[in-house]
């Protein structure tokens, strides 16, 4: 058992136990802290796989602007219902069943595949990998009509949400 | 390369260890005699009005989803501005290109009066 | 390697000798080392941070014509000592119906979300935590965690107005964190490289603060912004909601809230440092003259580097103290019709001008890049100059022509 494995067990441990406790906290700002624990966890598994520029970008964007956009829209509704309500229904072990089952078809899935525990090769020395990402980004036989088309997905969203808040504003 | 990760995980738990020792050691030395009043929530020295929830402004929100959109173009920006160095001038273009796109949204969102506070 | 060169790893290396000599495995040893030398760079940040108390009040009181703390010891250097006691010793008084774990995790993350900043820094060339390659975002990931702590903050006081003004401050600064990303790819694409240190380095020929004054100017802008300090200050405004969202909060978990800021404050004028001054470099490579290499040992390095960070630290004290607060409709209308544009329109002229002048002499490169910040500024204000003027001619009443005057009999 290597270090690095042990680091990984343990970050596993607080990316599934902080999404569980999203599921099933009562406090709807508390669950939205536990994922923004949740979050955390997987930008320290970029980080365990020399990621580096994915960790902190997982840190900025998801941390710093998605968990806080999670939190305005939580606070958007009134405190009343923050707490109160069921948790659970009555035919909770239907879908529980049925998570169980494609748990177990999944992992027989991953188990089945050639090569698994075959370890990674290691990276190249002096390899950096934020400039790759961006010669891969740039380069017209690369990936660059994916990143021009990710821009103008953004404006969709852009003006699918001024659309939507300037609906409600009338 | 790993020892860069290591090196700051150490440094966010005795980050986290730093602040919390003086906390811990003023619960031990503070004094300590609650009462309803001194509990009672603070509102310039007067009894509270109210609930103490106001109703959430729709204007952050809508301002917090603008900066998402403009947070992930400019993460996206990063990869681009280190290779101009490297590669010709038809790279800069595209990311023109990129910027202009977004650009238009902003436009789009300030004529549509998003921006505005009120 | 000796220890003037290089003293951080020059003891490490000493150290890791003598602990494997007491047969210790090289890994533990090298964990053990971190430890110490992140213990070191924390108290060494938290001593500054004590200094920066006396600093800000001796500062604030001389700006408004007056003595500031001189009571405690020569010239009231050890008033800091004074408040933190003070501030260990005063009861903790939580407020009812108060979210008590968040309420409590609050300060600590505000506090280490500063602390963690230090980790990138780079105090000389050889004095420095890790040197990631990455360093500009982790600079901003950072600061997302500052911003969490506040909505904790604000939402666990159960207190209207510490809400509101967690509301306001979020809001203000994620606002003003979209400039501060765009101008921070100007050192980037001058630099051709994230790492801070890198950054620093590329220095070494001119400053950036040269090469770009414009992104210099929105740099400072949006930094005093995101630290929460006067003029964008709507959070803590005294005269409106007594301390924003940190109002609940006593003892020593505000202290970590002021302290913190103060730290942050500090922490972004060494960043101003090292973008746009040269960091721990020196002067304009005079470093490299014979008479005056003893510039490039690391001590020395780290004190410009200290240096410059407090003339960084001393403008945005400057700005806090000398102009009065901003609303925050004209705040947030400032920075997404003016900061946001004007920064892209600095960055696409940093691209488009790198790429074009990089292969002209040196000077020529400089006056380009110089000229075309002027040119930018100088539109600018022009555009802001029409604009006023339209608005002050719809303002005007129209002037009625004069009326006969009724005589008095």
């Amino acid at each position: 058992m290597t270090a690095e494995q042990i680091i990984f067990l343990l970050t596993g441990v607080l990316v599934l136990g902080s999404a569980f406790m999203v599921v099933t906290v009562r406090n709807l700002l508390h669950a939205a802290l536990w994922l923004v624990a949740s979050l955390f966890g997987v930008a320290v598994l970029y980080a365990i796989l020399q990621a580096n520029f994915l960790a902190v970008v997982q840190v900025v964007i998801y941390i710093g602007a998605i968990a806080i956009l999670f939190i305005f829209a939580v606070m958007l509704t009134r405190r009343q219902l923050l707490e109160s309500g069921r948790q659970t229904r009555s035919s909770w072990w239907i879908p529980a069943l049925l998570g169980l089952l494609i748990l177990i078809g999944l992992v027989s899935l991953i188990l089945s595949v050639p090569g698994l525990d075959r370890t990674a090769s290691a990276m190249p020395v002096g390899l950096d990998t934020v400039q790759a990402l961006g010669t891969a980004l740039v380069s017209p036989d690369a990936y660059v009509l994916p990143f021009e088309v990710a821009s103008v997905l953004m404006l969709a969203a852009l003006v699918g949400a001024v659309y939507v808040a300037s609906v409600d504003k009338k | 390369m790993q020892n860069e990760w290591l090196y700051i995980g150490l440094f966010l738990v005795i980050g986290i260890i730093v602040p919390v020792v003086p906390l811990v050691f003023a619960r031990l030395v503070a004094p300590r005699k609650p009462n309803k009043i001194k509990q009672s929530t603070y509102e310039c020295g007067i009894e509270t009005v109210g609930d103490s929830w106001v109703q959430f402004k729709a204007q952050y929100y809508i301002f917090a989803l603008v900066f998402l959109v403009f947070d992930v173009e400019s993460v996206f920006l990063f990869p681009w501005a280190l290779t101009l160095k490297q590669l010709p001038l038809f790279v800069v273009l595209e990311g023109i290109l990129f910027i202009g796109i977004l650009v238009a949204g902003l436009v789009y969102a300030w004529r549509k009066g998003m921006l505005e506070w009120v | 390697m000796t220890f003037w060169n290089n003293p951080i790893n020059f003891i490490g290396n000493w150290l890791t000798g003598v602990l494997t000599s007491w047969h210790m495995p090289a890994a533990l040893a090298t964990i053990l080392l971190y430890i110490v030398g992140i213990v070191v760079m924390i108290i060494f940040a938290m001593t500054l941070d004590i200094g920066l108390v006396w600093v800000e009040r001796k500062v604030v009181a001389r700006f408004q014509d007056r003595l500031g703390p001189n009571r405690i010891g020569p010239f009231g250097l050890i008033q800091p000592v004074a408040d933190i006691i003070k501030m260990v010793i005063k009861e903790d008084i939580t407020p009812a119906g108060a979210d008590k774990i968040v309420y409590n995790i609050a300060p600590v993350l505000a506090a280490t979300s500063v602390i963690l900043l230090w980790a990138i820094l780079p105090l000389a060339s050889t004095i420095y935590g890790v040197d990631l390659n990455v360093g500009l975002l982790y600079i901003v990931a950072a600061g997302a965690l500052g911003t969490l702590a506040i909505i904790m903050a604000g939402w666990s006081s159960n207190n209207k107005y510490a809400l509101l003004g967690a509301f306001r401050m979020v809001s203000n600064m994620i606002s003003y964190e979209i400039p501060m990303v765009i101008i921070l790819l100007v050192p980037t694409i001058l630099a051709n490289t994230m790492s801070v240190k890198g950054i620093t380095q590329a220095q070494s020929g001119m400053w950036f603060a040269i090469l770009s004054p414009l992104a210099l100017l929105i740099f400072l802008i949006s930094a005093i912004a995101e630290l929460g300090r006067s003029p964008f200050d709507l959070n803590e405004a005294e005269s409106e909601i007594v301390a924003g969202f940190h109002i609940e909060y006593t003892g020593m978990k505000f202290g970590w809230f002021y302290a913190g800021e103060l730290l942050h404050a500090f922490t972004f004028g060494g960043f101003m440092a090292i973008f746009f001054f040269g960091g721990y470099g020196g002067f304009f490579g005079l470093e490299k003259l014979g008479f005056l290499t003893w510039l490039n040992i690391p001590f020395v390095q780290a004190l410009v580097f200290i240096a410059k960070a407090m003339f960084g630290y001393w403008v945005i004290m400057w700005v806090k103290y000398s102009v009065p607060r901003i609303r925050i409709d004209h705040m947030l209308a400032f920075n997404w019709k003016f900061l946001v544009p004007l920064s892209l329109v600095v960055l696409v002229n940093t691209a488009v001008l790198n790429k074009v002048l990089i292969t002209l002499p040196s000077w020529l490169y400089v006056l380009g890049m110089f000229g075309s910040n002027i040119l930018i500024g100088w539109v600018t204000i022009e555009i802001l100059r029409a604009y006023g003027r339209k608005q002050r001619k719809a303002g005007e009443k129209p002037i009625s022509p004069a009326q006969p005057q009724e005589q008095v009999a």
